[in-house]
């Protein structure tokens, strides 16, 4: 027979208000097996778990109800309470009369006789307690960064730099993501290749850091501290350990007709190419939809160049099997499909761009060589019409664009008036706005530069339309300030498209088992208390991934992130969850419906010996990993035969808390 | 001309089904309406005024018939608002009021010249009164 101890707690005014705590702690007093019953203004307080210790000694209690908050709240406070008493911690209950009582009723006789039917379920339960010891797993100290943009290059190295390996996969020939695309940055409009290149230079010389470039994870197993993961790289057909980067390959390359993806397909390319001259790894790559050689069997005019002798033409695709404790999801997004907004002419014109077609035509290694040309006739525009929120801030019901404001182009779209407005002073820039959204420091006062001191037209309200009239645009737009409807005759019209997570988000998240929201961002464990892990154990989010944000906000959160990776990884073993699942041996007959349920592929089958008054002879029995099993319970409630259990949570253990509950 | 019934936001919100609260003010609709000059109210006036009861002053105004009903407004909303329903909502509000038809047979022959099609005059009667 147990000897337990029931601690009835105030919460203050929490619970106290609501339900009568004197009362509850006198009527558990009658419980069979409750020797010790009492009551305490915090029970989590200093005293309060003194008082339990005490009584935990005075009274040889063998379990403890603690009436108190939702266990998630304090469970563990006052598990580690009864450990420091010497009792097994899993011989610990919380009856929750906060969440679940106090706090939806207004009525002290109803709280007060619910929270004792609660705290007798709990009593009931504890009297089928068994003590339960969790196991330990080791951690493989390394981390598995998916995506090479700011966010997967800052978590590496900062991880990198406590001393632990990382692997960046990043699935685009090089590494440096979006930002490697950006011209100028706000708000200090300094070059973005200047402050990304070093990083990614820094990153492919740590020492702790391996770049897996041109690469996807393919598969992933395991669990928190040891994940299995399959990465697939994919054939370059380019030695990268033999070729310099000299780019000859690039330059002999007769096939012209492949479009350039880091310009945003502004131009072509040849077959064989190299991104952007800062790419790391600096090696070429050929894409074997435009290659001749690929095509026709001829050609090879590469291969006949190279002096180094780096094209292989016979290079597969190569799987790379590895351990990792931690894996970080840095997968960032892109603009979305501006084709959907044909009111604004995208599909008409080629001077119609988006926002990052802008970045491209503006920077130095763009297709234009930086300078401002249309790029319909290459001629120097005198008016340019700025759009922002396009596909942002729809309604969840709209037949196209997204719910959220996509919160970096208000500041991008000043940045890019303010710019054209520096370079070209006899150009016009006018901006349709909804609202100028700048929270950030120095980020208002960078918007506010652009009205008054590089005298950016600013229009409060939206483009409803844009037609291509000869070699003009014609926006049709509100100014809601002056109460008009305005025409532009514009020369060129950027679009401040919205930004959506990679494409490849949906099936990775599948992959890690990771939550995600309807929008395809990766969620959080809290939205506020633990913004870079996911829910999923040992997956950390870093970037847009998570949702948008700019580059200062990405490389914190990079950071933050790394913080909580070196956490995970200094750990020598992991203490697993003891509430797993078990497989009854004299019940179970190897049926392996459990198996096919298990979200965490916990459950083998093996022969064993069976003895049993019934049965003698070797039969298949369900064998539970304990260190993959997360006590889930979904194997127990589909096992036929009732072999399934959960230790901490078995049928008998709900059962009593029923029956005490319906006595 | 004075209007006898009160007319309310919930009735708009009835007749039109469009709740004018999910306007954002951001004026896409007016900036696609091809009549905003000639008419008094604009589209994104009228979620706005819907919005807060002024109901009476839309009753009253010029816009109701110099609306084309082109559906621009409501096709270019990011936010599903349909701008051109609430208009019509306060037209036939107007149109059910006892002697406010805002069009008669006899006002017809005036009206009549060689470049309206028949189909305009037709849809118009349809449109503008009981
Ligand atoms: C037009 C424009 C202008 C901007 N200007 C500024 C500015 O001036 N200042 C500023 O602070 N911010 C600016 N930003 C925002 C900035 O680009 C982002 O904050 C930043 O790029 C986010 O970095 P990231 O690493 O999270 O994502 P990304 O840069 O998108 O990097 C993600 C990386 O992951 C890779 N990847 C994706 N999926 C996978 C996968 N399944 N497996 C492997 N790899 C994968 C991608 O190839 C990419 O390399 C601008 C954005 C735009 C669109
Ligand atoms: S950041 Fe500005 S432009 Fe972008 S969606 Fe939000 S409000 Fe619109
Ligand atoms: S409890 Fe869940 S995780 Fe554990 S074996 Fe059963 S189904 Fe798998
Ligand atoms: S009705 Fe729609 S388009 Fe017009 S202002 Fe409101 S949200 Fe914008
Ligand atoms: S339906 Fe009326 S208000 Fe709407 S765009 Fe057409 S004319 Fe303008």
């Amino acid at each position: 027979m147990q000897k337990i101890g029931v601690f009835v707690c105030w919460c203050g005014s929490n619970i106290a208000a609501t339900v009568d705590v004197k009362a509850v702690a006198e009527a558990l007093k009658d419980e069979a097996g409750v020797v010790f019953s009492t009551d305490y203004q915090y029970m989590c307080s200093e005293n309060g778990q003194a008082m339990i210790r005490q009584a935990i000694k005075d009274y040889g209690l063998t379990g403890i109800v603690v009436c108190s908050c939702s266990p998630r709240m304090h469970e563990a406070t006052f598990r580690k309470t009864a450990v420091s008493a010497g009792l097994n911690p899993y011989m610990v209950e919380i009856a929750n009369i906060r969440e679940q009582c106090s706090w939806i009723h207004k009525d002290m006789a109803e709280g007060t006789e619910k929270a004792i039917v609660l705290a007798r379920a709990a009593v009931a339960k504890l009297h089928r307690n068994a003590p339960l010891t969790a196991g330990t797993s080791p951690v493989t100290k390394r981390a598995l960064v998916i995506g090479g943009g700011i966010a997967g290059i800052q978590t590496a190295l900062d991880v990198a730099d406590a001393g632990f390996e990382v692997d960046i996969v990043e699935k685009s020939p090089t590494i440096g993501g979006r930002m490697a695309q950006l011209d100028k940055t706000f708000p200090t409009l300094d070059c973005s290749a200047c402050i990304l290149t070093p990083k990614m230079v820094e990153a492919a010389q740590h020492e702790k850091i391996n770049i897996i470039s041109y690469a996807e994870l393919e598969s992933l197993s395991g669990f928190v501290g040891n994940f299995t993961a399959t990465i697939r790289k994919k054939a370059r057909y380019i030695d990268e350990d033999k070729c310099s980067g000299c780019g000859v390959c690039t330059e002999k390359c007769p096939s012209r007709k492949g479009l350039d993806d880091f310009n945003m397909r502004l131009n072509k390319r040849g077959a064989v190419y190299i991104p952007f001259a800062q790419a790391i790894p600096n090696v070429a790559v050929i894409d074997a939809d435009q290659c001749i050689h690929f095509r026709t069997g001829k050609c090879g005019l590469c291969q006949k160049n190279c002096s180094a002798g780096a094209i292989d033409f016979e290079q597969k695709d190569q799987l790379i099997e590895r351990q990792y404790g931690a894996i970080v999801v840095a997968t960032g997004f892109k603009p979305i499909d501006a084709s959907q907004f044909n009111e604004y002419a995208y599909n008409d014109s080629p001077d119609v761009v988006t926002s990052l077609e802008f970045e491209r035509i503006m920077n130095a290694a763009g297709p234009t060589k930086g300078q401002l040309v249309r790029p319909s006739d290459l001629e120097h525009p005198h008016e340019i019409v700025f759009i922002q929120c396009v596909g942002s801030r729809c309604s969840e019901d709209a037949e196209k664009g997204k719910p959220y404001c996509s919160k970096i182009c208000c500041m991008y779209t000043a940045k890019h008036a303010m710019l054209v407005r520096e370079k070209y002073p006899d150009v016009n820039v006018h901006v349709f706005y909804i609202d100028a959204r700048t929270p950030g420091k120095n980020f208002d006062e960078f918007y506010r530069r652009a009205v008054e001191q590089y005298g950016v037209d600013y229009i409060k309200g939206m483009v409803g339309k844009v037609s291509v009239e000869g070699k003009k645009l014609h926006v049709q737009g509100s100014d809601l300030l002056n109460g008009e409807q305005v025409h532009i005759n514009a020369d060129m019209v950027v679009l401040a498209t919205a930004i959506e997570p990679d494409p490849t988000a949906r099936s990775l998240g599948t992959m890690l088992t990771a939550s995600m929201d309807t929008n395809d961002f990766f969620t959080e464990a809290h939205p506020k208390l633990r913004p870079v892990e996911s829910p999923t154990a040992g997956v950390f989010l870093s970037g847009v991934a998570q949702g948008p944000k700019d580059i200062p906000e990405t490389v914190a959160q990079a950071g933050a992130a790394a913080a909580k990776v070196i956490g995970l990884l200094a750990k020598n073993e992991l203490t697993c969850n003891a509430c797993v699942a078990h497989a009854n041996e004299a019940v179970c007959n190897g049926c392996s419906q459990c198996e096919r349920v298990c979200p965490y592929g916990a459950i083998t089958y093996e022969d064993r010996e069976i003895r049993t008054p019934e049965f003698r002879g070797v039969r298949r029995i369900a064998t539970v990993n304990e260190a993959v099993c997360q006590g889930c319970g979904a194997c127990t409630v589909t096992c036929p035969s009732g072999a399934m259990d959960l230790k901490g949570f078995t049928n008998r253990q709900i059962m009593s808390e029923v029956d005490a509950i319906c006595r | 001309m004075s209007l006898t019934n009160k007319v309310t936001a919930e009735d708009i919100l009835r007749i039109s089904g469009v709740d004018a609260s999910r306007c954002m003010q951001c004026g896409k609709c007016s900036g696609a309406c091809p009549n905003y000059d000639e008419m008094d109210y604009h589209p994104h006036q009228f979620a706005a005024m819907v919005r807060k009861g002024k109901i009476t002053e839309l009753m009253e105004s010029k816009a109701l018939y110099q609306c084309l009903s082109c559906f621009a407004c409501s096709q270019r909303c990011p936010r599903g608002v349909e701008p051109a329903k609430l208009i019509e909502a306060v037209r036939l509000s107007v149109i059910r009021q006892k002697g406010k038809n805002y069009m008669t047979a006899d006002a017809l022959p005036e009206k009549l010249d060689e470049k309206i099609p028949q189909q305009a005059l037709v849809s118009a009667m349809r449109k503008y009164s009981k």
